[in-house]
């Protein structure tokens, strides 16, 4: 799977399946989105990151029983990052995980559902896991993580962590930390950009003008 | 969008090839859990429809079903009601009407398949039709040989040898093998090679000490007596004897050069039992994949909801 091809499946998922119209709406005359903010450069990024880093570490008095388990594809190289800064203030680096939430959707069949790349999860039993991923919008994309860790091994605890909360929740799910709580429209969309994916870092809001959102 | 895998040119070429064998590696690691068993077919029905013997390739689609939490369903022709004589067309259909998402056949006849996919409204995979087709034990050759010569298999050297004439595995072989790159020889007595290799991407040759020391892979095919009607070779050992990979044989080809057989084997004719057993060989591996590759092609079909080739 190319690295393009990832990140078009990335963007829908932000965009979720709320808004079914929205492939159709960019085919044809639909407004094309628009930058709206700079939510996060590069600095913004790396200090949310130390902050979420500690905050990890405090919450579960050091890093001897967690796992950071990314989801693809950024919250992959986000748990990298994560285990680094951890190891940088702490005696040990936590062991780090990649998870494929792809079969456990539940959107198989409604939507085109691809996946990203072979789950690779170290002994999760026991341990606080600590999931990574770069948006949290619906939640449906968590809910399916704790589904395909469940069958890996049973934690003994299981923590939440993203780089942007945008809200919008479907499901009674929270984030146990959150790099930016960031209030948006539905009809908006998050764009992270890490250098391990994309090139470089950021994290954007875009959208389509309001005006015609409404028509 | 991938509706059927009746062809292993139903993929498109090398992007499609490829991009199945880099989805075949999620499969893989499934199937290496300590639970090997994802939801993300739930609900659906796959039925084998096997008109032929077998036992890898029917075990190895019900793996794979199962391992995708999909319903099994199984046709077994010698005791079902087409021993009744109840013909190709009526058995599918009834099988349509009870609401099945997929059909894998098997069939004696080249086209049994298509016919099968033009009279269903299931998906319908071809899991080896007469002489023609066997596309997913192609993608699982290439899958085999890609984790150990890839991720690239441009410019690797194969020798399919052996009962090419009569091959589904070979035909499809030569496709997807040449769609990534390598180069291919087919090797065996004149009278095992298709009549016409008019637009075949091969060379040929009956000598098979010849290429021996020259190629990355020899393919050994199976001597399928079951549809030689004719004598196309004097005896069992005299073909043993000039185109079997003995152990002398083995001996004179690079060390790293890789032996792959789909199976069943028949040790001491076309593969010696040493060599089938030695660490060149792939023919477990093989076996191993199979099932991660059946994941893929079901999960395309019935579970992805888009163009994934």
């Amino acid at each position: 799977m190319s690295p393009q091809h990832a990140g078009e499946r990335d963007a829908r998922e932000e965009r979720g399946p709320t808004v079914p119209g929205a492939a159709a709406k960019r085919a044809g005359a639909a407004p094309e989105p628009v930058l709206r903010t700079h939510v996060f450069d590069a600095a913004d990024l790396r200090r949310a990151l130390t902050r979420i880093a500690h905050e990890i570490v405090e919450r579960n008095h050091g890093a001897d029983d967690v796992v950071l388990v990314g989801l693809y594809t950024r919250g992959v190289a986000l748990a990298r990052r994560l285990g680094s800064a951890i190891a940088t203030f702490e005696d040990s680096e936590p062991a780090v995980g990649a998870l494929d939430v792809a079969f456990y959707r539940d959107d198989i069949g409604l939507r085109p559902v691809a996946p990203t790349g072979p789950t690779e999860v170290p002994d999760v039993s026991g341990k606080v896991v600590v999931l990574v991923d770069d948006v949290l919008f619906t939640g449906r994309t968590a809910r399916a993580a704790l589904d395909a860790l469940h069958e890996l091994g049973r934690p003994r605890a299981v923590q939440l962590a993203v780089l942007v909360d945008r809200g919008h929740r479907e499901l009674p799910l929270r984030a146990d930390y959150v790099g930016k709580n960031l209030p948006t429209r539905s009809t908006e969309d998050v764009r992270v950009r890490l250098a391990e994916v994309d090139g470089d870092d950021g994290v954007d809001l875009w959208g389509v003008p309001q005006q015609e959102v409404a028509g | 969008m991938v509706e059927h895998l009746l062809s292993i040119d139903d993929l498109g070429g090398r992007a499609g090839i490829e991009t199945m064998l880099d989805l075949t590696d999620s499969f893989l690691e499934v199937t290496r859990r300590e639970i090997p068993k994802v939801p993300a077919l739930r609900g659906k029905t796959v039925v084998s429809l096997f008109y032929e013997d077998s036992t890898r390739t029917r075990m190895s689609f019900e793996a794979a079903a199962k391992r995708l939490s999909a319903d099994t369903m199984n046709f077994s022709v010698s005791t079902s009601s087409v021993k009744k004589g109840e013909s190709l067309l009526d058995t599918v259909q009834t099988i349509d009407a009870m609401g099945v998402d997929a059909i894998v056949v098997r069939h004696g006849a080249a086209g049994a398949p298509h016919r099968v996919a033009s009279w269903s409204s299931s998906s319908v995979i071809n899991a080896g039709d007469g002489c023609h087709e066997h596309p997913t034990q192609a993608l699982l050759d290439a899958f085999t040989l890609r984790r150990h010569r890839g991720p690239s298999l441009d410019g690797c050297r194969i020798a399919i040898v052996g009962d090419v004439r009569h091959s589904r595995v070979a035909r499809s072989d030569v496709i997807a093998f040449h769609e990534l790159g390598c180069e291919l020889t087919l090797v065996g007595p004149p009278t095992l090679m298709p009549e016409r290799l008019d637009g075949w991407p091969v060379e040929v040759t009956a000598d098979l000490d010849h290429v021996l020391a020259d190629v990355d892979v020899i393919y050994l095919l199976r001597i399928q007596r079951e549809r030689i009607d004719q004598a196309l070779f004097p005896s069992l050992r005299e073909y043993s004897a000039r185109w079997g990979l003995t152990v002398d044989r083995a001996s004179r080809c690079k060390p790293d050069t890789l032996v792959m057989h789909p199976g069943p084997m028949n040790r001491g004719i076309e593969i010696a039992g040493e060599v089938a057993d030695s660490s060149r060989s792939l023919v477990t591996e093989q076996v191993a994949n199979g099932v991660a590759v059946r994941m893929a092609v079901l999960w395309s079909l019935l579970g992805s909801g888009g163009p994934i080739v």
